[in-house]
């Protein structure tokens, strides 16, 4: 299970923030929210989440087994009581992509809700379809790696602006 | 206390100190936040000595305040108010943005700035982590420069501060361009590259108090609420209902460029000479397939997206990057100026978000001074080589520079159009504020009310305490949607009119009362609450000075220029009906509790205990 992105579909409304920290935290919370929607420049909104790597360094990497995949989903799953908020797993990410949590010492990255990940359903509701859900990947496609979309917000904000501003955008970033 | 942070920063730039500061529950009770509690703090504070606070000194105040649904309620906005510098009453003037979202997270309610700095000064805030710092780098540059700068310097800062977070998100900012730092009174504070706000002129309080910007980052939650499950069952019902509106959300206002000059010829064509055309490349679906680079673009939880991003892809003008343009920039820095191509207009909606200036009010003043041109009133030697023809956008893009930058004529046209006819009328020794096409200093919004096809009320800006502005209106009965009764609910509890003004009202009360566990109703609104602030802000604009005062009752008019009959289109020979007019004046006023001169009476506000508001108000007038 895998959440797929397009990035130039965002409409910037950030209802998946808001859903995401409603389900995980109980309350609106943007910065405790694992998928985060960054703003570099205006028009380029960026949902920065999970991409799940084939091959996890962020888990690789933790040296306290605070990181696991779910069997299931394929999503990194954060053991609260052994991470340390050291930080290795986020320098690890090719994106930089998990966070730590503003308040208790753990840090956050997308579950998927278990299975049913919100940001995507309020995404659809709102017909944005930046996020989409993917169940599963047909074994003869084993070879496209979703790590394709582990990359940091600077690096996608350059590449979106291009799309969208052309050469006015060499200024922008 | 549910619904607010509880806490106001407390700026004061001559001190460069600052602090934090409460407010009693019961004064939220009244005045919700945004627009209502600025006129009760404004009032507070400098309300004795009104007429002698000069909007662009020291004594005024800064108000940047949200509201109990700002990140609850769908779409961000915040409220900018102060002494106004163009009405010398007070304005709310809202702007979208995360702003808002931002500042609660971070722990407060709002900012109130005071003083003036004496180099130019930046506001960093990170949590309780709040400093004034030098801003000397960016002062001097443009919006899109500013906005970039701040963003990559505050990002640096956060990771400076906590190292260990991982990615910062772009922190939240609201500053000012050139023409805010100029003090021109049609300024606008901006938000993101687009987004203004632009009644008030409260960018160059901004600029006078040598406050370049705020750049907030708040990493806690929203404030606790009375029901969240409420208040999480309200959004989705909100939101729901939203998206039902398709068109809106594909077009957002820019349908309005064709739409409100041929369907209800109340478009300001070359300075409200005509209000119809029929020009049909200046429909939405021209700048939908000739501008527009992205189709969708809403702030923090907006379900409507009426935003839209526009540049010019190629030609002379490619590369200016602006929002839809929506109608009111269609409008005002559109047919106003007899352009009407989608390119130039989105050119020059670029210009006035770069330069910092409101494009209602930059718009306003630009087409009052093509129309002195075009009568042989203002020169080509007088405009510096200027040729001002209508439509001629380089032209234009020239002048708002002059304007932003106080350069030549660009001095007298940055007090804003109607100091300016004053100005210029006393200067020519001829009377041209017939060509003004404002209300109380303020610039009348993209839809006139000659045709009654769109705005049919002819008190709509006559009577209205924000002037021209067209989101805040006078209309019977007093608690009609487009009421500015109504309009202040939205603009203190901080929410978008676009995404309230669909919704049954009843949703929006129930919204307030899920969010701050208090029980208001709409009949204790419109019967007090709302008119409590109404009243502050009536007296406010009627003691007004120090540069200027409005006549009670004389100045609760039209502009001249609509009772001239249009002279074009399917209502061509229409006007503001004068004796109509006046009845309906006298309506609102005993509808509101003034009396025949539009004041409010002492019984008025004694009823709304506002017996303080009244010995000033008696005092100042002399009556």
């Amino acid at each position: 299970m895998w959440i797929s992105r397009d990035y130039s579909r965002c409409s910037g409304c950030r209802r998946c923030e808001i859903a995401c920290s409603l389900y995980h935290e109980g309350v609106i919370w943007p910065e405790a929210s694992r998928v985060r929607v960054f703003m570099l420049v205006p028009g380029a909104e960026v949902p920065h989440l999970c991409a799940q790597c084939d091959d996890y360094p962020c888990v690789k990497a933790c040296p306290f087994e605070a990181l696991s995949v779910d069997d299931r989903t394929g999503a990194v799953i954060v053991d609260r009581e052994k991470c340390t908020a050291c930080g290795i797993c986020i320098n690890a990410c090719p994106g930089h992509i998990p966070h730590l949590h503003p308040r208790d010492g753990y840090v956050l990255i997308c579950d998927l809700c278990g299975g049913d990940p919100q940001c995507v359903k309020v995404c659809q509701e709102g017909k944005w379809d930046a996020l989409r859900l993917v169940r599963e990947m047909p074994q003869s496609w084993q070879l496209y790696t979703t790590k394709l979309y582990a990359r940091t917000p600077e690096d996608i904000t350059r590449d979106l602006v291009k799309v969208l501003f052309g050469e006015a955008s060499e200024e922008m970033i | 206390m549910k619904g607010y942070a509880g806490k106001f920063l407390e700026v004061d730039l001559t001190s460069n100190k600052v602090a934090e500061t409460r407010l009693p529950e019961e004064t939220l009770r009244r005045y919700i936040g945004g627009r209502g509690l600025a006129s009760r703090i404004l009032w507070d504070r400098i309300g004795e000595k009104w007429d002698s606070v000069d909007p662009l000194g020291p004594e005024n105040i800064l108000l940047i305040l949200t509201g109990p649904l700002t990140g609850y309620f769908p779409g961000g906005r915040i409220c900018v108010s102060g002494k106004s510098p163009q009405s010398n009453g007070i304005v709310g003037s809202t702007v979208a943005g995360e702003f808002g979202i931002e500042l609660k997270c971070a722990g407060y309610d709002g900012i109130i700035v005071s003083g003036e700095a004496d180099k130019p000064t930046q506001l960093f805030i990170f949590d309780s982590h709040v400093e004034l710092r030098d801003a000397s780098h960016i002062w001097g540059l443009e919006g899109k420069e500013t906005f970039r700068r701040l963003v990559k310097e505050g990002r640096e800062e956060l990771r400076r501060i906590n190292p260990r977070f991982g990615e910062w998100k772009d922190p939240s900012i609201l500053y000012i361009g050139p023409a805010g730092e100029n003090k021109v009174r049609v300024a606008a504070v901006m938000a993101k590259w687009t987004h203004a706000a632009g009644y008030g002129g409260y960018g160059a309080v901004m600029g006078s108090k040598k406050l370049k910007a705020i750049t907030v980052k708040g990493s806690g939650p929203l404030p606790e609420v009375a029901d969240m499950e409420g208040v999480r069952r309200l959004i989705g019902e909100v939101c729901d209902e939203l998206y039902k509106n398709e068109l809106f959300r594909r077009w957002g206002t820019g349908h309005g460029g064709y739409y409100y000059g041929n369907q209800t010829s109340s478009e300001p064509v070359r300075n409200w000479q005509e209000e119809w055309h029929d020009v049909k490349d200046y429909g939405v679906d021209r700048f939908d397939e000739r501008v527009w680079v992205k189709r969708f673009w809403g702030d923090y939880g907006c379900p409507t997206t009426c935003l839209k991003v526009a540049m010019p892809t190629s030609g002379p003008l490619k590369g200016a990057v602006s929002d839809n343009p929506d109608y009111e920039l269609q409008a005002y820095v559109g047919t106003n100026l007899g352009v009407f191509t989608p390119e130039g207009n989105t050119y020059l909606s670029a210009r006035v978000d770069d330069l910092g200036i409101c494009g209602i009010n930059g718009g306003n003043v630009l087409g009052f001074a093509a129309e002195l041109y075009q009568r042989g009133l203002l020169t080509k030697d007088e405009l510096e080589g200027i040729d001002l023809e209508w439509g001629n956008v380089e032209a234009f893009a020239k002048l708002l520079e002059k304007i932003a930058y106080r350069k030549g004529i660009g001095d007298v046209l940055a007090e804003g159009t109607y100091r300016a006819a004053l100005k210029l009328s006393k200067e020519k020794g001829e009377e041209v504020l017939k060509y003004a096409v404002q209300s109380k200093g303020i610039a009348i919004g993209a839809h006139g009310n000659r045709s009654t096809l769109d705005y049919p009320s002819y008190i709509a800006y006559a009577c209205s305490v924000q002037g021209g502005d067209h989101t805040s209106i006078a209309h019977l009965p007093l608690n009609h949607g487009n009421s500015e009764l109504t309009i202040a609910l939205y603009d203190s509890a901080v929410i978008c009119w676009f995404n309230a003004w669909t919704l049954p009202e009843t949703l929006v009360w129930d919204f307030i009362n899920k969010v701050t566990g208090w029980n208001i109703s709409g009949e204790e609104w419109y019967d007090e609450m709302a008119r409590r602030i109404i009243n502050i802000q009536r007296a406010a604009l009627l003691i007004g000075g120090p540069d200027l005062r409005w006549k009670p009752r004389e100045n609760d008019e039209n502009p001249p220029r609509f009772y001239e009959p249009l002279p074009s289109g399917p209502k061509k020979g229409r006007g503001v009906d004068r004796r109509e007019f006046e009845e309906m004046r006298m309506e609102y006023y005993s509808a509101m509790g003034w009396d025949e001169n539009g004041i409010p009476k002492g019984e008025t506000l004694e009823r709304l205990g506002l017996g303080e508001v009244d010995r000033v108000l008696k005092d100042k007038l002399g009556r």
